[in-house]
């Protein structure tokens, strides 16, 4: 019995060192070099159709990247819990790169747990970066969406019937008001006259509260409701329910209204992790600087994107949207283009001037623009 | 004399029409075996539902057990995880002895992180054990008064308290948002509105050599604290024959209002403090992150311990291990995130349903001639 056993194992060791020997060898360690753990948390569901299905699209564009192996966690809550799916996917799974989606998870999660692993590189989407205090292996990136927002406004803009349209949106902060106001911008440029209300409901993800102000807009006679939620499914179903048209935000909700649905502005992080992955894999990190410590892009850069027009979108419309696109990429057309008033009728950009869309001067919009109905300050 | 017979109206169970005798059940068993009977049957109920998932549920329970008791380095993420849900459990287990049932766990763990933040931004310039005193007594006294008042509303209002916690759940949750985004809001916390934070070197601490902040040692002291109130003092006594029997506690001259009170108020407290120690030991400051659902797993762990202090300890370690093993269930086994929640789902139904059970199982009814 011993015996045998002995020599199994003898022959079993024999077996492998002649037949698999050095190749195995190389491949062991060039598997361990090569292989990229990149893990991705979300804090909301990942089929939202909204923000987070935005983040899981990306990982999903990593599919075909041989040696990455992307894991992802959803519904993941901005507390003690972010930190230890981090450490989990660090410590059980030797994730080398940790992608956390949302803004809440930053400060303080993401900036403790990178100073426990600083070798490990950490990209937050969206968040500020203090320099000289915040770990060296924090990265951020973010999008500037508002152009892409404005090409819907115009879409919107050159549809309405009635000139009134509704814009469901979560809190009055800058990034949802540059929305809110870049939207508006688009459709004022093609229709002077229209005109737009603003319902703030106070968070990210209330379904219900979301479908009651969409409902009360339709209401009021408006034949285009766009939003920004976590995820603007419910506004998109809602119009479509009252057979009046809907623009989308953060993925593509086109699927939720195949009549109403103009088009929409959505998030492209496929590319952005895809770069990531790369530089990653060249080597390269957050630490030394050779990957930029913040990683920004516009329409240009593949950051986002307008969503597929639906059917009801003319031909005379698509040509004007596309025109408009080329002309926002070689920067004859602006978004915020002086003179601009806000709806208190101060001037919030003079004549003359003009704020690009990367320009800090913008994160701190307090605004929103003349002609639309509704109070920026909660 | 006299309130050894109520004891025993109290522990008959509802309905019974039996005159009251002396009689020895199997009591110890019973309370073993029901519990534990439940688990199982829904650990078999999750398991088919694992394979409706795509998934063997023999190695998702091998997950679960590696994720929350595998190594040290997880037992630390399910200790981490249990510090919040002893305290909030405590918010349902000390009202329900006397009588008053809240679900109010969620907005009292709210309101007592948001008084605990305004009073440590207040005091911040005291030393750090100060200002972490005052923090925990002005988080206990919010959440306190919170399921307090619930409590009030039902007992001198006919106000149902299941239902007015719950919605008081919302109002705390409204507070919140109002407060970090207006009056105690930090003009720097742009886009991600949040009060001003405490200082860094006022924060409270882990536990030495890990990673669990001390909230867990106040959790378990509560635990403890709780259980020789309710039952090694005479007020644990009163207020165990208020829940048992209003009317009887009444006819008997106990003073019901003040012991349903003090009952709510202490439970709340337990909420608030979680609350204090989440912005303590965890965020910094008050945000909508604090609203992180701990108070309504809270009402979980309280069921599942029966109601019981000493057994929340060790239920919300069962509960924080199951939590943490959320994430491997969805990176090892392509479950969806919801796979937790449905899991804590089926416990809770078990559990509740089982409840129906006490009393009426005939081999522990036995009755053995004590006389």
């Amino acid at each position: 019995m011993k015996v045998s056993n002995h020599t199994r194992r003898q022959f079993l060791r024999a077996a492998a060192g002649v037949t698999t020997g050095a190749a195995a060898k190389a491949a062991a360690s060039g598997s361990a070099h090569d292989r990229l753990v990149m893990g991705f948390i979300y804090n909301g569901p990942k089929n939202d159709l909204g923000y987070n299905q935005s983040h899981a699209d990306g990982r999903f564009a990593l599919k075909g990247i041989p040696y990455v192996e992307a894991l992802e966690e959803s519904n993941v809550p901005e507390t003690v819990a972010v930190e230890e799916s981090m450490r989990d996917m660090i410590h059980q799974d030797g994730a080398r790169v940790i992608l956390a989606t949302s803004y809440g998870f930053l400060d303080p999660f993401v900036l403790r747990v990178a100073r426990e692993y600083p070798t490990v590189q950490f990209f937050h989407c969206g968040g500020g970066y203090r320099d000289g205090v915040d770990p060296k292996n924090v990265g951020i990136y973010f999008g500037f969406i508002d152009e892409v927002e404005f090409l819907a406004g115009m879409t919107a803009g050159l549809m309405t019937g009635t000139g009134h349209m509704g814009f469901v949106a979560a809190k009055p902060i800058p990034q949802v008001l540059r929305n809110i106001n870049s939207f508006m911008l688009g459709a004022r440029s093609v229709n002077p006259k229209v005109s737009m209300r603003v319902v703030f409901t106070g968070d990210w993800v209330l379904p219900v509260r979301e479908a009651e102000a969409s409902s009360s807009l339709a209401d009021q006679g408006v034949d285009v409701l766009t939003g920004h939620t976590g995820s603007p499914r419910v506004i998109v179903q809602i119009a479509e329910r009252r057979g009046i048209f809907a623009t989308g935000y953060q993925f593509n909700q086109s699927v939720l209204a195949p009549h109403g649905f103009l088009t929409g502005a959505e998030w492209a992080w496929g590319g952005v992790y895809k770069r990531y992955a790369e530089m990653i894999h060249d080597g390269k990190s957050v630490m030394n600087g050779s990957i930029p410590r913040r990683m920004s892009g516009t329409l240009k850069d593949d950051f986002c994107r307008l969503s597929p027009f639906g059917p009801a979108v003319t031909p005379a419309i698509r040509d004007a949207i596309a025109h408009a696109r080329v002309r926002l990429l070689d920067g004859s057309l602006q978004v915020y283009q002086g003179p601009l008033r806000d709806n208190t009728g101060r001037v919030v950009v003079p004549a003359g001037k003009v704020v690009k869309i990367e320009d800090p001067a913008l994160d701190g919009m307090d605004w929103l623009l003349e002609g639309i109905q509704g109070q920026a300050k909660g | 004399m006299k309130a050894v017979s109520l004891a025993d109206i109290t522990v008959s169970p509802a309905g019974n029409k039996t005159v009251p005798q002396r009689r020895l059940r199997l009591p110890g068993l019973e309370s073993v075996v029901i519990p534990v009977g439940a688990l199982l049957a829904s650990m078999i109920v999750f398991a088919i539902f694992c394979m409706l998932a795509g998934a063997n549920p023999i190695g998702v329970y091998a997950s679960i057990y590696k994720a929350g008791f595998g190594s040290w380095y997880s037992w630390q993420n399910s200790l981490l995880r249990a510090a919040p849900l002893m305290l909030c459990g405590l918010c349902t287990v000390l009202p329900a002895r006397a009588g008053v049932l809240t679900v109010g766990n969620e907005g009292a763990f709210i309101v007592g992180g948001l008084a605990a933040t305004a009073a440590g931004l207040a005091t911040q310039a005291a030393p750090a054990a100060i200002m972490l005193t005052i923090m925990a007594v002005t988080g206990g006294l919010a959440g306190g008064v919170w399921i307090a008042f619930a409590a009030a509303l039902q007992h001198y209002r006919g106000v149902n308290a299941v239902i007015s916690s719950l919605l008081l759940n919302y109002l705390g949750l409204a507070l919140l948002l109002q407060l970090v985004e207006g009056p105690m809001h930090d003009p720097g916390s742009l886009n991600f509105p949040a009060s001003y934070a405490i200082p860094e070197t006022h924060h409270l601490g882990v536990i030495p050599g890990t990673r669990v902040h001390v909230g867990l040692v106040f959790g378990a002291i509560a635990c403890l604290l709780a259980w020789f109130l309710l039952e090694r003092t005479v007020w644990g006594m009163n207020a165990k024959i208020t829940g048992g029997n209003a009317r009887v506690a009444a006819l008997v001259g106990l003073p019901l209002g003040r012991i349903i009170l003090l009952a709510a108020f202490l439970g709340g407290a337990c909420a608030g403090l979680a609350g204090m120690v989440e912005v303590a030991a965890v965020h910094g400051r008050a945000s909508q992150s604090i609203n992180a659902g701990y108070g309504y797993v809270g009402i979980l762990v309280a069921f599942l311990a029966r109601q019981s202090p000493l057994r929340v300890i060790w239920v919300s370690v069962l509960v924080g291990a199951m939590v943490a093993s959320g994430g491997i269930l969805q990176r090892a086994h392509d479950l969806p995130d919801a796979t937790v929640a449905v899991l804590e789902g089926i416990v809770f139904v078990m559990i509740l349903a089982s409840e129906s059970l006490y009393g009426r199982i005939p081999l522990f009814q036995r009755v053995v001639d004590a006389g």
